[in-house]
């Protein structure tokens, strides 16, 4: 599964990336987060496109396993 | 020669670039300092502005300034002035004279300054303020805002504590600006109308209330509708009860809110809220982002009889009703 890295940007930029990393792999993807507002709006983004969001936590960040 | 986009040089714009309520208390919650009698409202009425008996009126000051939410300078002036000067008028009082505060980076040609200020200064005159003077940093990220006096009558002024079980709620400007900008942020929407209401005064919600009797006024900003509503409830010792069915939000803000565009102010602002305010379980999550989500430049929230709500609403026709406060119950505010 492609992974995305949105460490140490704040919002809106990791829904771009995320947007961006969709395009690619329409599939889907794992997004590391570093922030509880990524997190919640990147998941946001996913869920309003259909897709399943899965939320796992890694140390101080999570993983945001998106998948159709 | 390409110019640089103010918004991409900030990591947060706008009122969205307030520290969260939760820690400003923690930092200014009794301080000591010298007491003035003349001293009428001063830091612990978590009120809008200052203000001070100067002897047959009263003296209003207040300070705001924020990182650019839109890449046009002269635009980010009008926002900033028309914000900064919001607050005189969520205390009743006519703004009169300002000083600049301006931030500005090493690497922006200098022109991008002056036509900051030139928007600034004309959304000051509309306003019948003059710019007297100012102090300029150099600083990574262009800030820019005012420090604005005004003044009023001492039987008019505007505390956001005095609002009365059965007082109606009324705003005079929709909500979502927020969420809007931060779409914008991310290039999915031009935000027109966001943008026309961030720079437009609340002159006209002022000048509205001209002889009725407003019970408490403040405005709507950085701590979203559900953080100045608690403030204005609380002070006062009621509740408001908030009618989600009639909440007035910009065109898109829902959208941008189910699609993840949302500002990080909006989960600071529930965070400290989260057992203060009271919002059903059944609301859907774009709407508590759409109710925590902190605006700029917002409208003013005035608190007056129903009468007079009445009469407000003929005179002003962005204003809205958005609820009424009753005799305290469990929690300062309810959506119902």
């Amino acid at each position: 599964m492609t992974e995305l890295d949105t460490s140490g940007y704040s919002c809106p930029e990791p829904v771009i990336m995320t947007k961006k990393a969709l395009k690619d792999s329409p599939e889907g993807l794992a997004v590391l987060v570093d922030n509880r507002a990524s997190k919640e709006n990147v998941s946001r983004y996913a869920t309003a496109l259909g897709y399943k969001v899965k939320v796992e936590e890694a140390g101080q960040n999570w993983k945001l396993i998106i998948s159709k | 020669m390409e110019e640089i986009r103010l918004t991409s040089l900030v990591r947060s714009s706008g009122c969205n670039a307030k520290l969260p309520p939760g820690d400003l208390h923690k930092a200014l919650d009794n301080l000591e300092q010298v007491r003035s009698r003349s001293l009428i409202e001063g830091f612990e009425s978590s009120d809008d502005a200052l203000v001070y008996d100067i002897g047959d009126k009263a003296l209003i000051e207040t300070v705001d300034f924020f990182p650019p939410m839109v890449d046009d300078p002269e635009i980010f002036g009008e926002i900033a002035a028309a914000n900064a000067i919001s607050d005189i008028y969520a205390m009743g009082g006519e703004p009169r004279i300002a000083m600049s505060l301006m931030c500005f980076p090493s690497c922006l040609d200098i022109s991008i300054m002056r036509r900051i200020m030139i928007g600034a200064i004309r959304k000051a005159g509309e306003a019948g303020v003059v710019i007297a003077g100012g102090h300029t940093l150099s600083d990574r990220e262009p800030k820019f805002g005012l420090a604005v006096t005004g003044f009023a009558k001492k039987d008019r002024i505007w505390s956001n504590h005095g609002v009365r079980p059965g007082d109606v709620a009324v705003l005079t400007k929709r909500l979502g600006v927020g969420l809007l900008m931060t779409a914008h942020k991310a290039g999915e929407t031009d935000a027109k109308e966001a943008i026309e209401q961030m720079r437009t005064l609340n002159k006209k919600a002022w000048e509205a209330a001209d002889g009725l009797d407003i019970h408490a006024a403040t405005d709507v900003t950085g701590f979203s509708l559900m953080g100045h509503s608690y403030e204005a409830a609380s002070a006062s010792g009621v509740t408001l009860l908030i009618r989600s069915e009639d909440l007035r939000f910009l065109p898109g803000a829902e959208e941008a809110a189910r699609f993840g565009f949302v500002p990080e102010g909006r989960y600071t602002n529930e965070d400290y809220l989260a057992d203060k305010v009271f919002v059903p379980e059944s609301c859907p999550l774009y709407f508590r982002d759409m109710l925590f989500s902190p605006e700029t430049s917002g409208g003013l929230l005035l608190f007056m009889s129903p009468d007079d709500a009445g009469i407000y609403m003929k005179r002003l026709d962005t204003a809205f009703v958005i609820g009424e406060a009753v005799r305290f119950q469990e929690m300062h505010v309810k959506v119902v």
